[in-house]
């Protein structure tokens, strides 16, 4: 590892000083000389293997005394971004209400990685893509803008069929985010000119031509938290993977529905494990609404969501096991006792 | 000082002392000035120089100068002496590094040591009390819970927090909250029987 510098921010304003030193806005957030520290399961990871060069952590733990909470007020859940992973993912009143919230969270990483790993850092989670986490390949945009991907016409059984580019098809490995995209979450932001609030469905861009650049966060930036609109106590978080637990997706579905008298009202689907982004399924939603489920509406949910996926040499599997995983989980949401 | 001083094993490395003890460097706490000062971060501290960092390990204070990069894992095996904790991975995957951090399991491989300042650290040398086994290692002796052992220290630890969490109340669950630790022998079925042995024990006391 590089040698860096270590510095203890103890509240918001401190931490957003100590980033600003060195914070240029034109270079993309990963590369930026001043990295916040939360729980470090990815940032020292990355550091570790060389794919991340911080000359300065900013350590923004102390801060969840003020961005550490789980509030369900007025039918609304406000979280905040130093919460941990362990400590929603175990929370009673959001298991009951956002059960979609509660397992993405404890079907994720391991429990001694949940208990470190913070809602904001695991967003800013970088993709498992092996060629992207060994430097030794000199190929890979994302790494370094312009070399070529080593993925491509290498081996891709874990990368993404839907929203690749010419450039990258690296997987977006989360799970929490198809979670909160799926129940149309907003993301909270503090920057030196002060908090704003986005739709977190523009946060993570797709890879495009620049795949380099992950998000619309800026050096400088820090996420506080993240806020759901509404109570979805019939939604469910299905993970299919290698092994049944501690490992990532290899496709998931995050579903959200409401039902009236049997039919569907209003339908929330997200993809993970297939996409280089975290993927709302829109098309697949309108074919669900005002609808009764049955066996061939819930294929032609999953034909709608993945009408547009291309696969390449060894993830092609991942369009028939992602729909798979689609019919099960509306399946699953339709069954729940709430 | 003599060389029994100097040896890294011992908890006290001489050159780190000594940059350490000339108050090079701190880490240095941030907080934002309040008044209309302009406010400005201080400079960050030479990165290359070692930091005096305080761990609390097993009820101990520990003062160790260590290079900001090195983790709660190397620090305990390298600066302080306690090579129960194993390093299988170095990169969060395996839990062979697994060690409480204020009584909740974390992997100590990606904890880096500045960050624990302050925080109480429990290791596998901390368990025993007065020569008696912590009942979670007495379990995993009578269930055989082990082949080679590499990967029993983090087993342990892990294990007595799954059942602190309330985790250990079916088997099913003890695979599931235990998944974090790998043991490459495959020691799993008498792992999950030695969580099952200890679980009411350490519940009671
Ligand atoms: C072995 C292993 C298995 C895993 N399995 C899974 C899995 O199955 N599913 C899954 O979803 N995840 C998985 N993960 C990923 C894990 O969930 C993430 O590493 C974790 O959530 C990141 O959070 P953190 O607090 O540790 O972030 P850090 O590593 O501290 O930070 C990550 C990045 O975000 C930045 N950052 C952190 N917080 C903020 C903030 N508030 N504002 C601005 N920037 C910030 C940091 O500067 C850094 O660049 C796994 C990780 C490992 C190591
Ligand atoms: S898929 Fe993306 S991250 Fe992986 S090698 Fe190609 S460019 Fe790099
Ligand atoms: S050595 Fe820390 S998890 Fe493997
Ligand atoms: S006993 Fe050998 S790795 Fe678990």
């Amino acid at each position: 590892m590089r040698s860096f510098s270590y510095q203890r921010a103890s509240d918001p304003q401190a931490a957003l000083q100590a980033l600003a030193v060195t914070a240029a806005a034109t270079t993309p957030l990963t590369e930026a000389s001043s990295q916040p520290l939360a729980g470090g399961t990815t940032l020292i990871d990355l550091m570790k293997l060389d794919v991340m060069r911080p000359e300065r952590l900013v350590d923004i733990n102390p801060l969840a005394g003020n961005w550490a909470q789980v509030d369900l007020d007025g039918g609304n859940l406000k979280l905040g971004a130093l919460a941990h992973m362990s400590q929603v993912a175990g929370h009673a009143e959001v298991r009951q209400n956002y059960p979609v919230i509660a397992d993405s969270l404890k079907l994720a990483a391991s429990p001694q990685l949940r208990n470190m790993a913070t809602l904001g850092g695991n967003v800013l989670q970088r993709t498992r893509c092996s060629y992207f986490r060994d430097v030794s390949y000199a190929e890979c945009n994302k790494r370094n803008p312009g070399s070529g991907c080593a993925a491509m016409d290498g081996f891709n059984r874990m990368h993404a069929v839907l929203g690749t580019s010419h450039q990258c098809i690296a997987t977006y490995p989360g799970d929490f985010a198809q979670a909160l995209i799926a129940l149309d979450a907003a993301i909270e932001i503090t920057s030196k000119s002060g908090p704003r609030s986005m739709s977190f469905a523009e946060f993570h861009r797709a890879p495009g031509d620049t795949p380099a650049i992950e998000t619309v966060l800026a050096p400088g930036e820090l996420i506080s938290g993240f806020a759901i609109d509404g109570r979805w106590p019939r939604s469910v978080y299905l993970k299919v993977r290698d092994r049944q637990s501690y490992e990532f997706a290899l496709a998931s579905a995050a579903v959200a529905l409401d039902l009236q008298n049997g039919v569907i009202n209003d339908a929330r689907l997200a993809l993970g494990g297939v996409a280089t982004v975290p993927w709302r399924a829109r098309e697949a939603e309108a074919v669900l609404k005002g609808q009764k489920l049955d066996d061939a509406l819930a294929e032609r949910a999953a034909d709608a969501a993945f009408a547009d996926a291309r696969g390449r040499q060894h993830n092609a599997f991942k369009i028939a096991l992602g729909k798979r995983v689609v019919a099960h989980a509306l399946k699953k949401a339709i069954a729940m006792e709430i | 000082m003599s060389d029994k001083i100097n040896s890294p094993r011992s908890g006290f490395d001489r050159r780190a002392f000594l940059t350490g003890a000339a108050g090079t460097a701190v880490a240095i706490p941030l907080t934002a000035r309040a008044g209309n000062e302009t406010a400005q971060a201080p400079e960050a501290q030479d990165p290359a120089a070692p930091v005096q960092v305080t761990l609390r390990i097993n009820g101990d204070s520990r003062t160790l100068a260590l290079d900001a990069r090195t983790t709660v894992l190397d620090a305990l095996r390298e600066h302080a002496g306690l090579t129960g904790s194993k390093k299988g991975c170095d990169h969060g995957q395996c839990g062979a590094c697994t060690v409480l951090l204020d009584g909740q399991r974390v992997v100590s491989c990606l904890t880096l040591a500045s960050a624990a300042e302050g925080r109480e650290i429990t290791t596998i040398e901390g368990l025993a009390e007065g020569g008696k086994l912590h009942p979670m290692q007495q379990a995993f002796i009578d269930q055989d819970a082990f082949q080679c052992g590499y990967c029993t220290p983090g087993q342990i630890m892990s294990a007595i927090a799954c059942v602190r969490e309330g985790h250990a109340d079916s088997d099913d669950n003890i695979r599931e909250y235990m998944s974090g630790n790998i043991c490459r022998c495959a020691a799993y079925p008498n792992i999950v029987a030695a969580v099952k042995q200890a679980a009411p024990e350490i519940l009671k006391g």
